[in-house]
């Protein structure tokens, strides 16, 4: 036996799950996206990624060594930022307009406020929204896919996306009224579209989804929830149009927003209750934002004003204590 | 109604197979006199006596209180100020030293209690030196107590043993399972409670199936098995997940109308009224990945756990933590000199590599804890307003209710300390209200 005894405080076993496990289940839930953006926009995808994550972590390590708290770079949760950065962003961004970015997100909203877990809004979530007010001729100058993947082509009937159809994204077309360059449902779902890196592909985003589902990292609340509202309300304001509807769904940032963006532990609501709040939310002011705004996407302005309302959500789903009194 | 879900752990019930085996006599034996809730026992016996098995050495004092017997035959070596278990000393912390003859004498006065009535029933739970064996430690027979106007539907006989590794418990319902129904009965007799319900978590089919066929005839008397999730055997969990009940804020089990007695207890007080001897052994599981070979072991209450190792072939070179209890409510000790008492089942030894101390990352309100917790609380919000020193959050989000079953800190993946939080919450909020 050892020279002395550890004394502890019970429980002395724990959940094998750790914060960088889950992170890095995050991480993996990323990854047919991230395959999706490079079929899709070609390599320059991942350039921009890999500038985005490098970035993010870097500026990680300088602000805690800056700030003198403990290095935490290895817990992957600034890899998910760099990651939902990078996935917001057209194609063709300047890779120091990338970097900017990432700095806002890391230094100004993450790390200035105290570090993980201290954070009010999605750090992505503000990249996306200060960078897109900033940058707004680069952030949406979006390109056309570069590739047509063969396996996107259901039949041989079924054409190639042409430039026209693909290059603005849909819901700029349809903000324009040009409807008949609009893509096919198929080109929508899987993702061979004009839009940002990592928002085009629904089918790669569900996969994730499914995968953090399965893992128990998300809870179906928020996703469920926000993605129903936007599928509801776009169906009744447009006309009970079943592809209006769907058009909607799959269009814009609604899936990745949905699913990793709004799902952020630090900036969701911790109750069940509070969650599918969170998600109605969301799902509300995407579709107004959409319908009755002045910008064609909607998701990121919902999910940040949604973020700043979480502390009051928290308040009003506090839980009921079985046999509490007075509550 | 919905059920209280719990999480599933692993169960580690490596030695569930395990008939109890009767240790060696230890040379001395150390007996606690607050091995239980409430007043502490007040010693009868003198330095220098001689005392043999299962003779009184030390009488309740008062009605919350319970008696100690000797349980091993020899001499009383002292009586120290000195409280083993707490680690406290003074008047009211004593212990008594017996050094063990060997000869395990059993001392003649015994004899069954006579037993006609509910309270000659409970003169006897008392006597025989019973007391919350689950781990509660508070006396038994003042439980069983009913105030006037007590309206008693349900006994629930607790044979969840939902904790990781102990199995001393499922042991009892196997072995003795004559004395866990005998002790059902009496309780069905003498408190006139609706149902007597034994519950048995579904991990343990032997001894449901030994305890159903003896309660098959019985009116009243059941055997209900339960989903094998932590903290089934918590009191509040158990009696809202088997009869619907949910115990108020600040209130008792009895206010509902019903009383949670553990399994080994029933079967104690049951063997005392038959044959008269009071409770001197129990079986102890000792297992753990520092122990060489697992095993229940009868062993005199008061074996230092040295002994009770030492019966199980020794712990490892990097033995580094040592848990009476078990993993998820136990409590580390600091040393190896440290007496069982009677509510000890069971005893671990860890390794190094499964003693680390856990690292507290930043929150990231995950919201598992609150998800986690089986009676709804916030624990993430609890540690922030014990953070804040704010009594007023504290007493809203009502932390004096948390049961203290550690599914909070188990499940943290930042690897919070929250069961701490919680108990030094409980605290805050106590001194609080003193003033």
């Amino acid at each position: 036996m050892t020279d002395k005894l550890t004394v502890s405080f019970f429980p002395h076993i724990r959940h094998k799950t750790t914060t960088s496990n889950i992170m890095l289940d995050v991480v993996i839930a990323l990854i047919p996206t991230f395959i999706a953006s490079i079929l899709i926009f070609g390599p320059r995808a991942a350039l921009v990624t890999a500038v985005c994550v490098f970035s993010c972590v870097g500026f990680e390590g300088i602000c805690q060594k800056i700030l003198k708290r403990p290095v935490t770079v290895g817990d992957f949760s600034a890899v998910i930022t760099g990651l939902l950065i990078a996935f917001n962003l057209p194609v063709t961004i300047p890779l120091w307009q990338a970097m900017f970015g990432c700095s806002v997100a890391i230094i100004l909203v993450k790390q200035l406020y105290g570090g993980l877990g201290k954070n009010f809004a999605n750090p992505a979530v503000v990249a996306r929204v200060v960078m897109f007010l900033a940058f707004s001729a680069t952030m949406t100058a979006w390109n056309l896919p570069e590739y047509t993947p063969s396996w996107v082509l259901l039949s041989d009937t079924m054409a190639a996306p042409t430039p026209t159809m693909a290059g603005p994204t849909p819901l700029a077309l349809l903000a324009r009224g040009e409807v008949e360059y609009l893509p096919s449902m198929w080109h929508m779902f899987a993702g061979i579209r004009g839009g940002s890196l990592g928002e085009t592909s629904a089918l790669a985003l569900l996969l994730g989804g499914v995968y953090l589902l399965v893992r128990r990292v998300i809870t179906w609340h928020i996703p469920v929830t926000f993605i129903a509202t936007v599928a509801v309300l776009s169906f009744l304001f447009g006309s009970l149009s079943l592809d209006f509807m769907l058009f909607h769904m799959f269009a814009g940032g609604l899936f990745l927003g949905a699913i990793f963006m709004a799902t952020d532990y630090v900036t969701s609501p911790q109750t069940s209750k509070g969650r599918i709040i969170f998600g109605i939310g969301c799902g509300f002011l995407t579709v107004i934002i959409r319908l009755f705004g002045s910008y064609p996407e909607g998701a990121s302005f919902a999910i940040l004003f949604m973020n700043v309302l979480v502390p009051f959500i928290n308040k009003v789903t506090m839980t009921k204590p079985l046999g509490g009194k007075g509550i | 109604m919905k059920k209280i879900k719990g999480l599933h752990i692993p169960h580690c019930k490596n030695t569930a197979q395990l008939v109890p085996e009767t240790m060696p006599i230890p040379p001395e034996v150390r007996l606690s006199m607050s091995m239980h809730g409430g007043a502490p026992a007040k010693p009868v016996v003198a330095v220098g006596d001689q005392v043999k098995v299962g003779q009184l050495i030390a009488e309740a004092d008062g009605k919350v209180s319970s008696p100690v017997h000797a349980s091993v035959s020899g001499k009383v070596k002292s009586i120290d100020e000195f409280d083993p278990i707490t680690g406290e000393k003074g008047e009211k912390s004593a212990s008594i030293v017996i050094t063990a003859d060997g000869e395990q004498t059993i001392f003649e006065g015994l004899s069954p209690p006579v037993v006609t009535n509910t309270s000659e029933f409970l003169a006897a739970v008392r006597d025989s030196g019973v007391v919350g064996l689950g781990g509660a430690g508070y006396p038994t027979a003042p439980k069983l107590t009913l105030r006037e106007g007590t309206n008693l539907d349900y006994i629930l006989i607790n044979g969840a043993e939902c904790e990781p590794y102990i199995t001393s418990d499922t042991r009892t319902m196997v072995d003795d399972a004559e004395y866990v129904f005998e002790g059902s009965m009496l309780l069905k007799k003498y408190l006139g409670p609706k149902k007597v319900i034994i519950c048995i978590e579904d991990n343990k089919p032997e001894a449901i199936e030994k305890l159903k066929a003896l309660t098959v005839d019985s009116d009243g008397l059941e055997v209900c098995p339960l989903p094998s999730r932590y903290p089934q055997g918590e009191r509040k969990v158990l009696v809202y997940n088997v009869t619907n009940r949910i115990v108020p804020e600040g209130g008792r089990l009895t206010d509902v109308g019903c009383i949670v007695v553990n399994c080994t207890t029933v079967a104690v007080f049951a063997r005392y009224i038959k044959t008269g001897m009071p409770l001197t052994h129990r079986s102890i599981t000792v297992d753990g990945s520092a122990v060489k070979s697992p095993k229940n072991v009868i062993a005199p209450i008061g074996t230092p756990i040295r002994a009770l190792f030492e019966f199980c072939g020794g712990i490892s070179e990097d033995a580094k933590k040592i848990i009476m209890g078990g993993p998820m409510m136990g409590s580390a000790v600091p040393s190896l000199d440290m007496p069982t008492v009677k509510v000890t089942g069971s005893v671990m030894a860890f390794t190094a590599k499964d003693a680390k101390a856990f690292e507290p990352t930043p929150c990231i309100k995950c919201g598992r804890c609150i998800q986690n917790c089986p009676i709804n609380l916030m624990p993430s919000h609890i540690e922030d307003a014990y953070e804040l020193k704010n009594v007023d959050l504290l007493n809203k989000y009502k932390v004096n209710m948390c049961v203290e079953c550690g599914c909070c800190a188990y499940v943290c993946p930042a690897r919070r300390p929250l069961s701490h939080v919680m108990v030094l919450s409980k605290n805050m909020q106590w001194e609080a209200r003193q003033k």
